[in-house]
């Protein structure tokens, strides 16, 4: 623990720590552009610059200085406001004065720090560079000429993301940052350089000219694309949603978001359910709602009635569903669109229990059947922060790029009764070994002959630090799915016990991967947002509202619960999805026991307690034994990574991008 | 004082012998390298020490302390396995002015590859690398068949010369940028990377090539280590003065009679050096301008200040410049100074990396006020501008290019601003004159 002096105050700074992160101990700002805590340190932009004692007679660079014992730091003296004012006037000689058309306008790092650092006027007088603009994708949208060359895009499409596709080309004052040849930037967290760029070279294609940033209305919400449930900011303006952005939380998504998390807000406003449809004569026409649960009510359902939960709803949405089977005397609950019938009865089985930050001390991890960079891109951050510690991988399932490397081991799922020895070897050695089911690998016994390897391996252990161990791990895909397994959305033989029960009324709560010609005697109510196939196939449809569009509860694949605001008002007559089935339940002439949004969010939670406290639900770490033998061959069930939801499937920048970037169609740019 | 012919290191630097190894031996190089080697590592870093060799790169560190840097234990990597150390040598002479290492490798290849060997084995390296200035072609390929006779001659490669040692030496031609002589750019250029420098710390003894410890030495500083090891310190220390030992290869270009690259003593006067190698200055010692003593990135020194200047490190720096390469330009008064050093300026502007912020935009701000001022279509306060613009580039940067950058122009300004005023007033004077 070295002692310094910022300023003439005297600190400890934990071993290891920069002069900079010494100086922001103390309480000072410290001006940088080229720094960022989550990649490598560059050192380039010189702005952070310090006078340090001891050392040579000129300023530090002080993000790249390791603080050390009895340094004198200096961040008031007359050498840093000069150095900062010098290198603040070389970083605006060449850079465009237009502000005022510039989407990084008042969010711009090199705005607030030319007006906190910079002198008043200027000096030069020579012509400005000018640098052509670079293709780099549907979503990034780059200005070149504003760039300031601090190569943080660089570094983290190299280091964060895993792949080299933006680089500097030429040297001196002729540097350019571009992707190789302009192709677009095809990773899927690409966007996120948009928020690492402190000024506006890369800023955000479908976003551009839409809004300042403080017009905009900013709430706190949770990601439904995945079950990663990243930590998201909603930025609105009125009834509309113009962009998500990233929250830090480390635990969850550090400070990146998938670009399908970011991009699919354009959805939102397409393909909306805006009023209640009833299908007559074959053709849903629209009704009243009155007409509409005038109905439902007239079959008469009793406990003949079923519900679907669709994969973005949020618990409080579930519980309602349950809470209205119930007092009809039903619990036919499935969540698990598409036919799945794992075992749900220990919840500690079918969730992540290493947590994301956990993963990524793993030292042998094997993946059973998921493509982790469409399935889950953050995990696939954590999977290669984990290899680049020396953590050995190892994939059952076809081949696709990772980008840490890791041996396939071949695409069928009996290889799980009969590991190569390179694999066992592997896991005996290792310390903290860890198993990842995916979704391809629920299915065909692969749970049961996963969980046999957790007993095999060890995985569940006591660590030589005293923490509990668990490395047994299921990556889900949908943001409802642990919520939903924890309020009891699974049947034991899946949605085929649904379709068993035949039942005279099936509630689809936003439901649309779910087959429903087997549900061809039932009347389907679709509840949900989006005019997809759950509507498609619905008998009646009642609008209900998207996830910015109410408050609510997630709980991600880790068994993470966490809460999100409401952004907006959802459109037209649409209501939220708990008032739609209060009133469903007053049209059957049942009790629910609750007319308040925050009664039923007290029953939900009376009734599963860990729902109301935020953070990671405890499930025990006892996993069942497992056995059995896994086999035939896998393939993955996201086919498009940009089109695996209503909201994305309605955005025309998902549809672009799925067409562009997947299906390597062209598009002209708009000749001027 | 001059330096006798029996005291020269570098015998054959015009190339009237061959440069082969039984023409190399013949001069005395690979004369008994084992005994050399066999005095052990500590024994020659001590006697280099003792020589009191300055890096004849440019920055005059001292060469025996250098070597000492490097970790006598190996640090291990993350196996747990020992890492291997490593010798570059910077043979990429791309600094205006400098042409030494060009003699040395075409003329008298054996003393670099000894010199490495003996070197490596100095500070426990695995392996040289010599990297080659890519325009450097014929030199690149006599380099690369000396290397090629020692390997079959047994003085390379396993049991080295027969001292026990296993030693390799690897030439890399570089592409043509003035930054890959920067030792961490080289580091850089050498991993396949785009040649830019690395922050500092860590330094290269602790991390270096491919995070290896690693010393960057000067062909020069190399070469001559085996002739200092067989003659002993005490007759290297016998030259030149106090701190600045040693005979040295110096390179005279310009307005001299007869330009030429010779070795001297250090610390010889400058009019002594002239007159003794070079005939004298074109048109007379009345005649003569300015000089710049060390290469493109020093600054220049006005004719009044230079005569008796000694020719080291510390007489240069006396007079407000530096030895650097010892790469002397010399300027008669029929030099236009100013566009002289804005070329200098352009340079740099041309040769910068663009990684850190000052040196990118600072060095074509300074070269096109440099343009301006040349034509004199400048204000008179511009000149103060751009001496603190120079200032603010000094000391800003990564690595020294900044600094190399600023020095001629602050050179220039300091000695030299009366003649930018002229311009200045007789560009306006023009102005006005044609406007009536």
């Amino acid at each position: 623990m070295p002692k310094v002096t910022v300023d003439g105050q005297e600190l400890e700074v934990p071993a290891g720590a920069t002069v900079l992160q010494a100086c922001e101990l103390a309480g000072k700002e410290i001006p940088r552009f080229c720094y960022h805590e989550r990649l490598s340190i560059a050192g380039n932009c010189r702005m952070c610059l310090v006078e340090v004692k001891p050392g040579p007679p000129k300023p530090q660079a002080s993000c790249a200085l390791p603080a050390a014992e009895g340094q004198e730091i200096r961040t008031d003296s007359e050498m840093v406001k000069k150095a900062r004012e010098g290198v603040m006037e070389f970083l605006l000689i060449n850079h465009p004065l237009d502000c005022p058309i510039c989407d990084q306008g008042g969010e711009c790092d090199l705005q607030d720090q030319a007006m906190a650092y910079g002198r008043g006027g200027s000096r030069y007088h020579e012509n400005k560079r000018a640098v052509t603009e670079k293709y780099m994708g549907p979503l990034i949208k780059t200005v070149m000429t504003r760039c300031i060359h601090c190569t943080r895009c660089v570094r983290f499409s190299e280091e964060i993301a895993g792949v080299d596709e933006i680089g500097a080309l030429y040297r001196g004052e002729n540097m350019q940052i571009s992707t190789y040849l302009e192709h677009a930037a095809r990773h899927e967290m690409s966007a996120n350089v948009i928020d690492l760029c402190p000024v506006g070279a890369l800023t955000s294609r479908p976003y551009a000219f839409e809004a300042r940033p403080w017009e905009l209305k900013k709430t706190l919400g949770i990601d439904v694309s995945d079950a990663c449930g990243a930590n998201i900011r909603i930025d609105s303006r009125g009834r509309e949603v113009l962009r998500v952005l990233p929250r830090v939380n480390d635990d969850v998504n550090e400070e990146w978001i998938s670009d399908k998390a970011r991009y699919m807000v354009d959805g939102l406003t397409r393909r909306r359910l805006d009023k209640p449809y009833l299908r007559r004569d074959g053709k849903l026409v629209p009704v009243s709602w009155t007409e509409a649960f005038g109905a439902i009510a007239s079959l008469n359902p009793g406990s003949r009635i079923a519900a679907v939960a669709g994969d973005l709803v949020d618990c409080e949405t579930m519980f309602a569903a349950k809470a209205l089977l119930g007092a009809l005397g039903s619990s036919l609950l499935e969540g698990r669109q598409t036919g799945m019938d794992y075992d749900t009865s220990s919840l500690a089985a079918v969730n992540f229990n290493t947590t994301f930050a956990g993963i990524e001390t793993a030292d042998a991890i094997l993946i059973v059947g998921s493509m982790v960079r469409w399935e889950a891109p953050l995990v696939n951050v954590r999977l290669r922060k984990a290899v680049k510690r020396g953590a050995k991988v190892f994939l059952v399932g076809p081949e696709w790029e990772t980008t840490f490397g890791g041996v396939f081991l071949g695409e069928d799922l009996s290889v799980l009764g009969n590991l190569p020895e390179a694999v066992t070897q592997a896991f005996g050695d290792a310390r903290r070994p860890a198993v990842i089911v995916g979704g391809a690998g629920l299915g065909r016994g692969g749970l049961d002959a996963s969980l046999a390897l957790a007993g095999r391996f060890n995985l569940v252990r006591d660590l030589e630090d005293c923490t509990k161990w668990n490395g047994f791990n299921v990556l889900h895909m949908a943001a409802a799915r642990m919520g939903g397994l924890m309020l009891g959305f699974a049947q034991k033989g899946g949605i085929a016990d649904l379709v068993a029960a035949k039942p005279k009324v099936l509630i689809a709560l936003g439901a649309d991967e779910v087959d429903y010609a087997r549900f061809a005697d039932s009347m389907i109510v679709y509840v949900g947002h989006h005019g997809d196939k759950g509507a498609h196939a619905a008998d009646v449809v009642l609008p209900a509202a998207a996830y910015t569009e109410k408050a609510g509860t997630y709980v991600n694949t880790e068994g993470r619960v966490q809460m999100a605001d409401k952004a907006v008002f959802a459109p037209g007559d649409a209501r939220e999805d708990w008032s739609i089935l209060r009133a469903m339940a007053d049209a059957f002439g049942v009790s629910v026991g609750f007319d308040s949004f925050e009664e039923l969010r007290a029953a939900m939670i009376s009734q599963v307690p860990a729902l109301g406290i935020e953070g990671l639900a405890d499930y025990g770490s006892d996993l069942p034994a497992g056995g059995g033998s896994a086999a035939g061959g896998i393939a993955y069930p996201v086919k498009d990574f940009y089109m695996t939801n209503p909201i994305a499937r309605a955005s025309a920048v998902m549809q672009r991008c799925s067409a562009e970037l997947l299906h390597g169609e062209d598009f002209a740019e708009a000749a001027e | 004082m001059a330096l006798a012919d029996k005291d020269r290191i570098f015998t054959n630097v015009y190339g009237y012998q061959p440069w082969n190894l039984a023409a190399a031996r013949a001069r005395g190089d690979w004369d008994n390298t084992r005994d050399i080697l066999a005095r052990g590592r500590d024994a020659i870093i001590e006697e280099i020490k003792a020589s009191g060799l300055r890096g004849r790169g440019g920055a005059g560190f001292p060469t025996g302390m250098k070597w000492s840097f490097m970790p006598k234990q190996a640090p291990l990597d993350q196996a747990g396995n020992p890492k291997p150390s490593f010798l570059v040598i910077n043979a990429d002479e791309s600094e205006p002015g400098s042409c030494k290492d060009r003699e040395i490798i075409r003329h008298d290849p054996h003393k670099l590859v000894e010199g490495a060997l003996v070197a490596g084995f100095a500070m426990g390296a695995r392996a040289a690398y010599i990297y080659i200035r890519g325009e450097y072609i014929r030199e690149a390929e006599t380099l690369f068949a000396a290397v090629q006779e020692a390997y079959d001659a047994g003085l390379l490669g396993r049991n080295a010369a027969g001292s026990g040692y296993d030693f390799d030496v690897f030439v890399h031609r570089g592409a043509g940028a003035y930054i890959c002589g920067e030792e961490t750019a080289m580091i850089e250029s050498l991993e396949g990377k785009k040649g830019q420098p690395r922050l500092k710390p860590p330094f290269p003894a602790g991390a270096g090539l491919y995070g290896c410890p690693t010393t960057v030495n000067n062909v020069e500083s190399i070469a001559v280590a085996p002739t200092i090891m067989r003659r002993g310190a005490s007759w290297f220390a016998s030259f030149g003065a106090e701190n600045n030992k040693g005979t040295k290869l110096f390179q005279i270009s310009g307005h001299v009679e007869k330009p030429c690259v010779v070795e001297e003593e250090m610390s010889i006067p400058f009019k002594e050096l002239i007159e003794r190698h070079c005939g004298g200055i074109r048109g007379g010692w009345d005649n003569l301008l300015a000089v710049i003593p060390g290469g493109s990135s020093v600054p220049l020194v006005p004719a009044s200040q230079v005569m008796d200047m000694p020719m080291d490190f510390d007489g240069c720096k006396k007079v407000g410049s530096g030895l650097g390469t010892a790469a002397v330009i010399v300027m008669d008064k029929s030099t236009d100074i100013v566009r002289a050093i804005s070329r200098l300026s352009a340079f740099y502007k041309h040769e910068s990396c663009g990684q850190c912020t000052p040196c990118r935009e600072g060095t074509g701000w300074m070269w096109r006020v440099m343009e301006r001022l040349r034509t004199g279509d400048a204000h008179v306060d511009e000149i103060d501008m751009l001496q603190q613009v120079t200032k603010q580039v000094e000391g800003h940067t990564i690595c020294a290019l900044g600094d190399a950058a600023a020095w001629p122009i602050q050179g220039l300004i300091r000695h030299f601003r009366p003649e930018l005023e002229r311009r200045i007033a007789e560009r306006h004077g023009d102005v006005r004159e044609a406007a009536e």
